[in-house]
């Protein structure tokens, strides 16, 4: 009885500690201005504080948000839709990039005979291993050259490179898994190879390819340092843009929260979604079980 | 071997395939090419490119339309030398070891007590590992908030243990921890889900061997779990070191580059950051990335070789 007790105590701690952050950047997200900041936390929405969607419609409509020293000004918080659409495109094209391209080098290293495949594969990880400062520098000049700076193009091709080792390592081994016999199978039957990839093998791998793509998208949704040096405006994604509202004067945290709360709920969903396959999305495949 | 039958049904064979004429060479070639030519691109030029910059003296933004000026190694020496160069690598290294040890540890905790059966299991797992998808600028940003003087941390500090607040953010000799507390937030699910891996595959009947001899609770522990999980937990332990070494986003919304009060957070990554991105000093930017890149190979390279001993040696 007593170790049961323990249990669910210690269970309810670890959960406390946990949930505690995430369940208050929801709860910020519906306060009114002068509830996010009082001194005594307001923690229960009906009975501590009466919630709002003030902040939401703000942030999503551009509307105004009245508060007792005035009306506050929108300010540019309509770029929040900006910023998205543009994290949405940025980490759509690169990853399907990334899934598309890997795939196809995961193919061929599961399937054929490559020389000097270990250090090629070797060469590959390495890539993801490289601290980013190290590569920055000569990137940023390099852009700056090509015009490439703030450009979607730009972050699409540094996201589908830094995508593209994951994802070769994750498909290889998943290929290693389907069964050499599928595509022999169907090449004494008559098909050349490229058909029994495409008609055989790829529809095998279908969901495997989708909980990588899941894991490349969350990096190229998350990534922050890219976006933040390689743009000025036009092209600059969601994790930017939040640090950036901080920086000026007084923090709206209200507003700011609900801006999160909205970006995360994507990588929640998503994170749900692959709940299965989550131990080899975060080694690398190393990790299968 | 698989049964040839439970392969996929395929429609009527044709007679002359399609794309016949794609030899498998030509095949291996050319869905590899794209990847790798991608990947030479956009990191072994510019790797080659700022080794070629660290022995230069140059500046992106003041002197663009020169060329680069060679001085040899004097980059290296200088940095070297000085001792704040150390410091970051000090700091980094303080920063490092007790994130990972913490998530270790606790991360091995929370597993033991979810290795059972009970209502919920499920979703509470995959609600634990929420924290590590989220985006590291926006977890940053809420501590940062739940952090701040007069933030909700601080209220209960007061109202429930009755200690005077803690300064997270400026003070000296917190601002390090307060960091640490950031990254084990984020990353203990990592380390639990692995443990968790680990704990699922030790045989079922070592316990009943186990138990049959009457062996202690921590018998059981030193003898049979610890040694089985083991090599995945120095597979999860290198991950772990090798991120939070470059880590940055969080350090930088927490503490800006400068690091926060005297630059007591200041890690490697945000001073590179600041002497090449904020200083504009390109060739001394490049020379510290190099010994950055250094550092890291060599740690990676001595741990894999305690990885190995330790794997032989059981």
């Amino acid at each position: 009885m007593l170790r049961r007790i323990l249990f669910w105590l210690a269970l309810a701690l670890v959960i406390f500690y946990f949930a505690f952050p995430l369940y208050w950047i929801v709860i910020s997200s519906f306060k009114t201005i002068a509830d996010v900041t009082r001194a005594t936390p307001a923690m229960l929405p009906f009975v501590d504080f009466q919630q709002t969607l003030a902040n939401y419609s703000s942030i999503l409509l551009g509307t105004n948000i009245e508060s007792e020293t005035g009306v506050q000004a929108a300010a540019s918080l309509g770029e929040f839709r900006e910023r998205l659409l543009n994290s949405v495109i940025i980490s759509g094209i690169s990853t399907a990039l990334a899934v598309g391209m890997g795939t196809l080098a995961a193919y061929a290293f599961s399937r054929f005979r490559i020389p000097g495949e270990g250090d090629l594969l070797f060469f590959i990880l390495s890539t993801r291993m490289l601290p980013p400062v190290v590569v920055l520098i000569p990137i940023f000049l390099f852009f700056s050259n090509l015009g490439l700076r703030d450009s979607y193009l730009g972050l699409i091709i540094l996201y589908t490179s830094a995508n593209v080792p994951f994802v070769v390592w994750m498909m290889k081994g998943f290929f290693d898994e389907i069964p050499l016999e599928y595509e022999e199978a169907a090449m004494v039957d008559g098909y050349s190879r490229i058909e029994a990839v495409w008609k055989i093998v790829i529809p095998e791998a279908i969901p495997a390819m989708a909980a990588t793509a899941v894991f490349s998208a969350i990096v190229a949704w998350n990534e922050f340092v890219l976006s933040n040096l390689l743009n000025r405006n036009y092209a600059s994604t969601v994790p930017p843009y939040l640090n950036s509202i901080v920086g000026v004067g007084q923090v709206e945290w209200g507003r700011l929260a609900a801006a999160a709360v909205l970006f995360v709920i994507p990588i929640i969903v998503f994170t749900f979604l692959v709940r299965n396959h989550l131990l080899r999305g975060v080694t690398f495949g190393a990790v299968r079980r | 071997m698989t049964n040839l039958s439970s392969a996929p049904r395929t429609q009527t064979p044709r007679m002359r395939p399609r794309f016949g004429w794609f030899s498998d060479r030509w095949i291996a070639v050319s869905f590899l090419t794209p990847t790798m030519l991608l990947l030479l691109f956009m990191t072994v030029f510019p790797l080659i490119w700022s080794l070629y910059l660290s022995f230069t003296e140059w500046s992106v933004a003041r002197n663009t339309r020169e060329a680069p000026v060679w001085v040899g190694t004097q980059n290296y020496v200088d940095l070297l030398t000085n001792e704040r160069t150390w410091e970051r690598f000090v700091v980094t290294g303080q920063f490092v070891v007790p994130a990972v040890v913490i998530e270790l540890v606790l991360g091995f905790a929370v597993a033991m007590l979810l290795n059972r059966k009970f209502a919920g299991r499920g979703a509470l797992m995959t609600g634990l590992l929420i924290p590590m998808m989220l985006s590291p600028v926006v977890v940053a940003l809420f501590w940062r908030f739940m952090m701040q003087g007069d933030g909700v941390l601080n209220y209960y500090i007061e109202a429930v243990l009755g200690v005077p607040p803690v300064q997270w953010l400026t003070g000296r000799s917190v601002a390090l921890w307060s960091l640490v507390l950031v990254d084990v937030w984020m990353w203990t699910p990592f380390m639990m889900l692995i443990s968790l891996a680990g704990l699922s595959a030790v045989p079922k009947y070592l316990y009943e061997a186990a138990a049959v001899y009457r062996a202690s609770a921590w018998f059981r522990f030193r003898h049979i779990t610890l040694p089985m999980v083991t090599p995945l937990l120095l597979i999860a332990i290198i991950f772990r070191m090798m991120d939070a070494y470059k880590l940055f986003d969080q350090a930088f919304v927490l503490f800006g580059l400068g690091g926060g009060p005297g630059r007591s957070a200041q890690t490697a990554a945000l001073y590179i950051y600041q002497v090449a991105f904020d200083q504009f000093n390109t060739g001394e930017g490049s020379a510290l990335g190099y010994i950055m890149l250094v550092v890291i190979i060599a740690l990676a390279n001595i741990f894999i070789r305690v990885l190995n001993q330790a794997k032989t040696g059981q």
